[in-house]
């Protein structure tokens, strides 16, 4: 074992006197005098000293205690058994620590993220003599929903024969499953599961595609009017309290997609707590089970130990890799990319690096391209595809998206939902402002009509803040018409109410439909000479729309309202 | 006895060093100086040399004088006795009573499992309605009241702790005013709550470590006595005082800041205290109601904006009342729809028709001409602030919705309102 030994602390960071080579990023554990193993990362080497990234609370520590070196990179176990868990950023389920160690997290526990115990119903695909590479199916287990592949490590890079492989029964995941001999005729046995080092990204892929099919969120304003790709980007910044977590949350619930990896990175434990306890309840109508046996979540919140907050949106990305290599669609939510952002902030004023904008480092910009360039539509080798799309929320210092994290993230980013306080202050929810927002992807209606129509919630806008310079008695009946056109529009359509049990989620079909009666009315020339009749018209069709909005598509209801808005707009057409 | 080291090498600010061995991170050690002994942190260890952090600051600090290491962390005691106490800082009584020293417990301790965690879901009745209706205060919620000095926001704070039901009350002053401090306390006895309260004060005339120690050891308090199945709620004012004292440290530390000063961790480190407050399985709670200043009412100071981060919610007090816009409660809709049917949309509701009164406003006062409708908002709105928004009406959640439909049928047409036609059928006042 290589060994060292601590002569410095600050912080998170511990530096030790090496007494043998070690590897830049290698795990290390300082083993404090009460035994404790506290898991470690190299991120300097400097002359016969390391500088460590320390993955708990250093209290304690003492100058003079021992660091063991592992010799491997921080990594992430793959294998059946991931969908459904509650991790923290290294990977330790939560629900067992809490089992073991109680109300606390107790530090320098860890817990295997797979669970040893647990038998697995394995099917054999590949047969004694196939020749095997990287990524190739051996295999396959159920697991949730889905039939969940076992692979030749993603780490072989030889190409393999396969001596033997199992014949179709229960395993645990550390049984060998097959044996395969590489080029050089040595053996390697392989088991179901395998590590990989969270900050490589996974490319076991044909060719990366471009993503073009529209990855529905069934929250209208994005999937109507700001589109977000399967395999694509996409960012909601907002200043605090703008909603950016719910609609994180209503979209890790309602999104078309198998997989969902929230990586709830560096804030609230509560908000976590809702995701946790909630989806087991809830159905995912796709597949009729329920939600968690689709999502994982990877929770590092605000108060858990700042280096393994670096550390998790690499572990969540990580896992997204390893299910779209089965050719599933995986969605990564990501809140916030902010506190991963100061995490490598304190570090780097650890290590008294240069400091660039608002003191954070210089490899910042680097560090969040590559992180979003691990998200892609890929064709892999079975012919199939799988795609991994990331959403990461942004929170700017002050709200202001001049900031480094947030221009940094809009540079890489396919679409942009910016959220402003102006709106979510009048309570105008989702508060993705209609203006500053973008979207580089194709959405599932007709983009000449969705541009039209978002246009003219622009010219409303305009209109709305011309109105507050001129007065309304200033403003012509023609402009006074586009602002309560696209006031309408905005508040039937573009927000949404989250916490209503109809509106929360809109299919699209639905949203067709009801886009078209807009888009229609907004065409039609109405019978409304006179501004305060128009504005009590629309505050009336307003009313029907939103009682509209929470009847549930297709029943009497529902239409008994659409047949009462038709006639109330049959009644002004010119 | 552990070794005595005699020889400090450096005094920069309130932070020493001097060089020892087989020292741990964290740990305490006592300074004994000519003014009498005060204890310090070890905040860094940098091969021989430890830098410590003196509570009681670095004047007067000779280069000669003691320190002695403890081998253990900071430390509270912590039993029933601790209730009715006024304690400094350090944990040192403030009051005439005995100093405590029996089952100390460490402070700044690791924090609770997430999957321990039990989804919040009980209203804390304050009888205010812009917290009862528009911003529901939750058991287990941490919650800032937002400020511009001069504001009464300890009296606010101060009224929510003597109405809310609550097992025990940790108050954590930090630069507190005297006069504040003497408030609070007759404040709290008047009302009978002084024997279920403990107070950490650190005023403004102590030294500014100390001022660091107090969320510490309150929340390390409360959370013993929560395992305990008590509701406690935690009163930390005032927590930009906190920042700015950890502001000072790092800078004669000199770390890098990140913005106006403040250090690149100031978000973790407020975090750390304010994700204390918790509701546990099967047994106490923690609330923290804090208060942040926003020097220059700047929401955007980095203090209270890494607070809005972190928090669930803030209410925004300003000019004397609660500020519909920039206040919030995140956590109101865990209690919100089990109170009354109409409560969610009537806050809804009659917020985006105060917003639209604001725009009303802001067009008469540039002179505009009104329109009928402009002219219903800005009876709404005046009815609305002084109904709704005025901090010393004292009234029950389903009196202030009933309150709100009278205002509604008072100044608009049902569809005006924007409200659900159910709502209306049902709640719309009948006789008029
Ligand atoms: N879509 C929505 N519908 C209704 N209320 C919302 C919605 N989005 C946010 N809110 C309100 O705003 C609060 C803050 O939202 P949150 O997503 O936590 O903000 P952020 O993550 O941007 O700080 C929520 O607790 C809720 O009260
Ligand atoms: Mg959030």
């Amino acid at each position: 074992m290589k060994q060292g030994k601590v002569v410095g602390i600050n912080g998170n960071m511990v530096t030790v006197a090496l007494e043998s080579s070690v590897i830049m990023n290698e795990v290390g554990y300082i083993i404090t005098d009460e035994g404790k193993r506290l898991k470690s990362e190299v991120i300097r080497v400097m002359g016969d000293e390391a500088q460590l990234q320390v993955f708990e609370i250093t209290k304690g520590i003492s100058i003079g205690d021992s660091c063991d070196f592992s010799g491997d990179l921080l990594a992430a176990e793959l294998g059946p058994g991931l969908l459904g868990q509650v991790y923290d950023g290294l990977q330790n389920p939560l629900p067992e620590l809490a089992e073991q160690a109680g109300y606390f997290l107790e530090r320098g526990v860890y817990i295997d993220p797979l669970n040893r115990s647990r038998r697995w119903d394995f099917t054999p695909v590949a047969h004694e003599g196939d020749k095997v590479e990287q990524a190739d199916i051996l295999g396959t287990v159920p697991e949730g929903p889905f039939k969940h592949s076992i692979m030749v490590p993603f780490n072989m890079l030889d190409s393999y024969t396969i001596k033997s492989i199992k014949p179709a029964g229960s395993y645990l995941i550390s049984d060998t499953i097959a044996v395969v001999t590489d080029s050089r005729g040595n053996e390697f046995n392989l088991t179901m599961s395998f590590q990989w080092p969270v900050k490589r990204a996974i490319t076991c892929y044909e060719e990366r595609l471009k993503p073009v099919e529209p990855m529905l969120t069934k929250t209208r304003v994005i999937d109507t009017f700001l589109p977000v790709a399967k395999g694509g980007t996409y960012c909601i910044p907002g200043p605090f309290g703008a909603g950016k977590t719910v609609l994180q949350q209503t979209t890790s619930k309602f999104a078309d997609v198998d997989v969902v990896i929230v990586a709830a990175c560096g804030e609230r434990a509560g908000e976590v707590v809702e995701t946790l306890k909630e989806f087991p309840e809830l159905t995912d109508p796709k597949t009729g089970k329920s939600l968690m046996e689709r999502t994982i979540i990877i929770c590092n919140t605000s108060s858990m130990p700042v280096a393994s907050r670096e550390a998790s949106v690499y572990t969540a990305v990580t896992l997204a890799e390893y299910y779209r290599q089965m050719g599933l669609d995986v969605l990564l939510l990501a809140d916030s990319t902010s506190r991963w952002a100061q995490a490598m902030r304190e570090m780097s004023g650890r290590l008294e690096e240069i400091p660039g904008e608002e003191a954070f480092p210089a490899y910042l910009e680097s560090s969040i391209a590559g992180f979003y360039e691990r998200a892609g539509i890929v064709k892999l080798k079975s012919g199939k595809t799988g795609s991994v799309t990331i959403g990461g929320t942004v929170s700017p210092a002050g709200g202001n998206f001049e900031e480094p994290v947030t221009q940094a993230t809009l540079k890489v980013v396919g679409a942009f939902h910016g959220l402003s306080r102006e709106r979510s202050d009048a309570r105008k929810y989702p508060a993705i402002h209609p203006i500053d927002s973008w979207s580089k992807y194709a959405g599932i209606m007709d983009t000449k009509k969705t541009t039209k129509a978002y246009n003219l919630l622009k010219r409303g806008y305009e209109v709305e803040a011309m109105m507050k310079v001129v007065g309304e008695e200033g403003t012509s009946l023609a402009d006074y018409m586009i602002y309560l056109e696209g006031d309408f529009l905005d508040a039937v359509y573009f927000q949404q109410n989250s916490f209503d049990a109809v509106d929360c989620a809109v299919a699209p079909e639905r949203q067709e439909h009801v886009f078209d009666k807009i888009y229609d009315l907004l065409n039609s020339k109405l019978n409304l000479t006179e501004k305060s009749a128009a504005r009590s018209w629309f505050n009336q069709l307003r009313q029907r729309f939103l009682d509209w909005n929470s009847a549930e598509w297709e029943t009497e209801e529902y239409k008994k309202l659409e047949a009462e808005i038709d006639a109330h707009i049959a009644g002004m057409k010119a | 006895m552990r070794k005595v080291y005699s020889k400090i090498e450096t005094i920069a600010g309130n932070v020493i060093s001097v060089k020892a061995d087989g020292v741990s991170y964290g740990e305490l050690a006592e300074v004994s100086t000519s003014y009498g002994k005060s204890l310090a942190e070890v905040i860094k260890l940098d091969h021989g040399m430890v830098s410590l952090q003196v509570f009681a600051g670095g004047r007067g600090i000779s280069t000669g004088d003691e320190i002695r290491f403890l081998g253990h962390p900071m430390e509270v005691s912590f039993s029933e006795n601790l209730t009715g106490r006024i304690f400094n800082g350090s944990g040192v009584p403030r009051d005439k009573g005995p100093e405590l020293t029996e089952n100390l417990i460490p402070i700044g301790g690791p924090s609770f499992n997430p999957a321990k965690r039990v989804i919040p879901r009980n209203m804390i009745r304050t009888g205010i309605p812009m917290i009862d209706l528009f911003n529901t205060l939750v058991e287990s919620q941490k919650l800032p009241i937002f400020s511009v000095s001069g504001e009464p926001y300890n009296e606010l704070l101060a009224r929510i702790a003597m109405q809310a039901e609550v097992d025990l009350i940790i108050l954590g002053g930090m630069g507190l005013k005297y006069d504040d401090y003497l408030y609070f306390k007759d404040t709290l006895e008047e009302g009978g709550a002084l024997s279920r309260t403990i107070m950490f004060v650190h005023t403004a005339s102590d030294p500014t470590v100390e001022c660091l120690m107090v969320p510490d050891i309150s929340l390390a308090v409360a959370e013993k006595f929560a395992l305990q199945g008590k509701k406690v709620l935690v009163l930390l004012t005032d927590m930009t005082n906190f920042a700015d004292a950890m502001k000072e440290i790092a800078i004669t530390q000199e770390q890098v800041p990140s913005n106006r000063g403040y250090p690149g961790d100031l978000y973790s480190q407020l975090a750390s205290r304010y994700e204390k407050a918790v509701d546990i399985e099967g047994s106490g709670s923690i609330t923290i109601l804090g208060v942040t200043t926003m020097p220059g009412d700047d929401v955007t100071h980095p203090v209270p904006d890494n607070t809005g981060y972190i928090t669930e919610g803030q209410y925004y007090l300003k000019n004397g009342r609660i500020e519909p816009f920039g206040s919030l409660s995140r956590l109101k809709q865990q209690v919100n729809d089990r109170t009354r049917e109409d409560h969610r949309a009537l806050m809804d509701g009659m917020i985006k028709l105060y917003a639209a009164f604001k725009d009303s406003l802001e067009k008469q006062s540039m002179g505009f001409q009104m329109s009928a409708w402009d002219d219903k908002l800005l009876k709404y709105g005046a009815m609305f602030e002084a109904v709704m928004m005025d901090l010393t009406v004292n009234i029950p959640l389903e009196k202030a919705l009933d309150e709100g439909w009278r205002i509604l049928s008072d100044c608009f047409d049902p569809s005006e309102t924007g409200m659900k036609t159910s709502l209306i059928e049902k709640f719309w006042p009948k006789e008029k």
